[in-house]
C-alpha cells in the first residue's frame, strides 16, 4: 500500500463527501424546518443529473453547454421543489410519520416513472467542460482533475449556506422555523411562505449535486434510490436537522468507503452501514443532532 | 372598540375547550382575563391569533373580521402575542429575536425601534449578542416583552406573564407593563396571579370551563369575597 494510493482513495472519498453533503444539506434542512423526511429528494437529485445529460448531449462540440447545464439543471431542479411543496407537500406537514412516507414514496416512484418515460433506460455519460477533464498528478499518481471541482463546489455551497443561516433574516427565520414554527408565525412570518422556500432550497442542493455529479456517474434510473440512501445515512450520522453535522457526517461515509475500498475492496460498502452503526451506537441522535424535542 | 370577540366556540381535536367566549378590550384599555389552569385563558388568546381558530364565533380587531385569518397576517393588523414560559428563539440571539419581530406596525411608523426597547430594557441592549437561550428567566420574560414591542402592535396578548418569576422581578414587570399601559397600549391579560392582574387591568373576565363566568370593574372584582377565595388572592 504505497502513499500515493492512499492519497488517491482519501481524495476520492472526499469527493464522495462533497456530493453527499450537498444532497443531505438538503435533506436535513427540510426535516428540520419541516419534520418531513423527503423520500423523493433523491429524485430531485437524478433530474438535475439527467437534465445535464440532456443539455450537453445536444450540445456536442459545443463545451460552453456544460456550464449552461451546470447552471440551469439546478434551477429547473428547484421550480420542480416548489411545485411539490405547493402541491403535495405542504399537505402533510401536519400529518403522521406514516402518511409522510407513504406520501413521498408515492413521489419518488411518479418521479421515477416520469424519468424513465423523458429520457428511458439506458445509460448516458456526460463530457465535462475541457478546463475540467484531464487528470492531475497527485504523489506519482494520476487524480480526476474533475473530482476537485466537485469538492470546491461542495465548499462554496457549504459556506453559502452557513452565511445564509448565519447572516440574513431568512436564515434566522429558517433557524427559528426549526425551534418553534407557531411562534414564528405569531411574530409576523409568513410561515407557509418559508417553508415554500426552505423545500426550494432543498431541491436546489439536491440539483445542485446532482448537476455536478453528472461526469463522474453513468446518468441512468436508479440514482436516485442509491443517493437517497447513502444521503439519509449522513444525515442521520450528522444529527437530522444540522447543517454541519451533514457536513461531517459526508465526510466520516466518505472516509470509511475510501478506507474500505484500501482495506478490504471486496467489503467496501459495508463500511457505510459499519460508520453508521458506530455512530448511532454511541449517539442515537446523531453527532451534532438533539435528542427529539 | 379594540377587540371584540363575539361567541368563540373553539376545539383541541375533539375536545371542545371555548364554549362561547365573548369579550371587549377598549381602545387604550387593559382588561384581564382571569381563571384557573385549563380554564380556556391560553386557548382564547390563541383563538384570537388565529393560532387555535375559532370554530364558530368572530374576533373582531378594530371593526375588522380576523377570525380565520393566518396568524402572521394577525400579526402584522396589529396584535402581538407574549406567550407564557420561555418560548423565546434560543439559538438566536437576542438582537435576531427582536430584528425577526420587527416591523413598523399597520400606522407605517415604528414608535417602538430596537433602540427604544434597549433604553427601557438596557439590560437587552448589553446582552445583544448574547444566546437568547442561555438568558436567565426574568431576561427572556424582557426579550418576550421587546420583541412584541417591536411589532408596534396596537394590542398585546400577555399570557402568564408572572409565572415562574421571581417576585423581584414580577415587581419589575409590573412597572413595564404599567408604562405601557399610560403610553395607551391596549392590553388583554391572562392570569393566575389575580391580584397582579387587576392591579394594572381596569376590568376583568372570570373565565371557567370555557365559559365568561362573570365580568366587572377591577375594583370590584378585586373586593369580591367570591373572588378571593376562588382564586386564592
Amino acid at each position: 500500500m504505497d502513499l500515493g494510493n492512499v492519497a488517491i482513495q482519501l481524495l476520492s472519498g472526499m469527493t464522495v463527501a462533497g456530493y453527499l453533503f450537498m444532497v443531505s444539506a438538503g435533506m436535513t434542512l427540510v426535516f428540520g424546518a419541516m419534520r418531513v423526511i423527503n423520500i423523493a429528494h433523491g429524485s430531485f437529485y437524478m433530474y438535475a443529473a439527467f437534465i445535464v445529460a440532456a443539455i450537453v448531449g445536444k450540445g456536442t462540440g459545443a463545451s460552453g453547454m456544460f456550464w449552461v447545464a451546470l447552471l440551469v439543471a439546478p434551477l429547473i431542479v428547484a421550480a420542480m421543489g416548489t411545485a411539490t411543496e405547493v402541491t403535495i407537500m405542504r399537505r402533510i406537514y401536519t400529518k403522521e410519520h406514516l402518511t409522510q412516507l407513504l406520501a413521498t414514496f408515492a413521489l419518488f416512484y411518479i418521479f421515477a416513472d416520469v424519468a424513465l418515460q423523458i429520457w428511458g433506460g439506458a445509460f448516458r455519460s456526460v463530457q465535462a467542460a475541457p478546463v475540467l477533464t484531464g487528470q492531475v498528478n497527485v504523489l506519482g499518481r494520476s487524480f480526476p482533475k474533475y473530482n476537485f471541482f466537485v469538492m470546491g463546489v461542495a465548499v462554496v455551497v457549504g459556506v453559502a449556506m452557513w452565511l445564509l443561516l448565519q447572516r440574513t433574516k431568512l436564515g434566522w427565520r429558517i433557524r427559528a422555523a426549526v425551534e418553534d414554527p407557531e411562534l414564528l408565525a405569531a411574530t409576523g412570518t409568513n410561515v407557509r411562505l418559508l417553508f415554500t422556500t426552505v423545500f426550494t432550497i432543498g431541491a436546489l442542493l439536491a440539483g445542485v449535486a446532482g448537476a455536478v455529479v453528472a461526469p463522474l456517474v453513468s446518468v441512468a434510473p436508479g440514482l436516485d434510490a442509491g443517493i437517497l440512501v447513502e444521503a439519509f445515512i449522513v444525515a442521520v450520522i450528522g444529527g437530522l436537522g444540522s447543517i454541519a453535522g451533514a457536513a461531517i457526517g459526508a465526510i466520516i461515509l466518505g472516509l470509511f468507503q475510501a478506507i474500505g475500498i484500501l482495506w478490504v475492496p471486496t467489503w467496501a460498502s459495508a463500511f457505510t452501514y459499519i460508520a453508521m452503526i458506530l455512530v448511532l451506537a454511541v449517539r442515537p441522535w446523531g453527532l451534532l443532532g438533539t435528542p427529539e424535542r | 372598540m379594540m377587540l371584540d370577540v363575539r361567541e368563540i366556540h373553539t376545539y383541541y381535536g375533539q375536545s371542545y375547550i371555548l364554549q362561547g367566549v365573548s369579550l371587549t378590550v377598549g381602545e387604550g384599555e387593559v382588561v384581564t382575563l382571569l381563571g384557573r389552569n385549563g380554564a380556556g385563558k391560553t386557548t382564547t388568546l390563541r383563538s384570537v391569533m388565529g393560532l387555535t381558530p375559532a370554530r364558530r364565533g368572530h374576533v373582531v380587531l378594530e371593526g375588522r373580521e380576523i377570525t380565520h385569518r393566518p396568524t402572521y397576517a394577525i400579526s402584522r393588523l396589529g396584535i402581538a402575542f407574549v406567550p407564557s414560559g420561555r418560548r423565546i428563539f434560543s439559538d438566536l440571539t437576542v438582537r435576531q429575536n427582536l430584528e425577526l419581530a420587527a416591523h413598523d406596525g399597520v400606522a407605517g411608523e415604528a414608535v417602538w425601534t430596537i433602540e427604544r426597547v434597549h433604553k427601557v430594557f438596557p439590560k437587552l441592549a448589553e446582552l445583544d449578542s448574547r444566546r437568547a437561550g442561555f438568558l436567565s428567566g426574568g431576561e427572556q420574560q424582557m426579550l418576550k416583552l421587546g420583541r412584541a414591542l417591536v411589532a408596534n402592535p396596537k394590542l398585546l396578548l400577555l399570557d402568564e406573564p408572572t409565572e415562574g418569576l421571581a417576585p423581584a422581578v414580577v415587581g419589575q414587570l409590573g412597572e413595564w407593563l404599567q408604562l405601557l399601559k399610560d403610553e395607551g397600549m391596549s392590553m388583554l391579560l391572562c392570569e393566575q396571579n389575580a391580584l397582579f392582574a387587576l392591579r394594572l387591568a381596569s376590568r376583568g373576565y372570570i373565565l371557567e370551563k370555557g365559559r365568561i363566568q362573570h365580568e366587572a370593574p377591577a375594583a370590584e372584582l378585586r373586593d369580591s369575597p367570591e373572588v378571593r377565595t376562588y382564586l386564592g388572592v
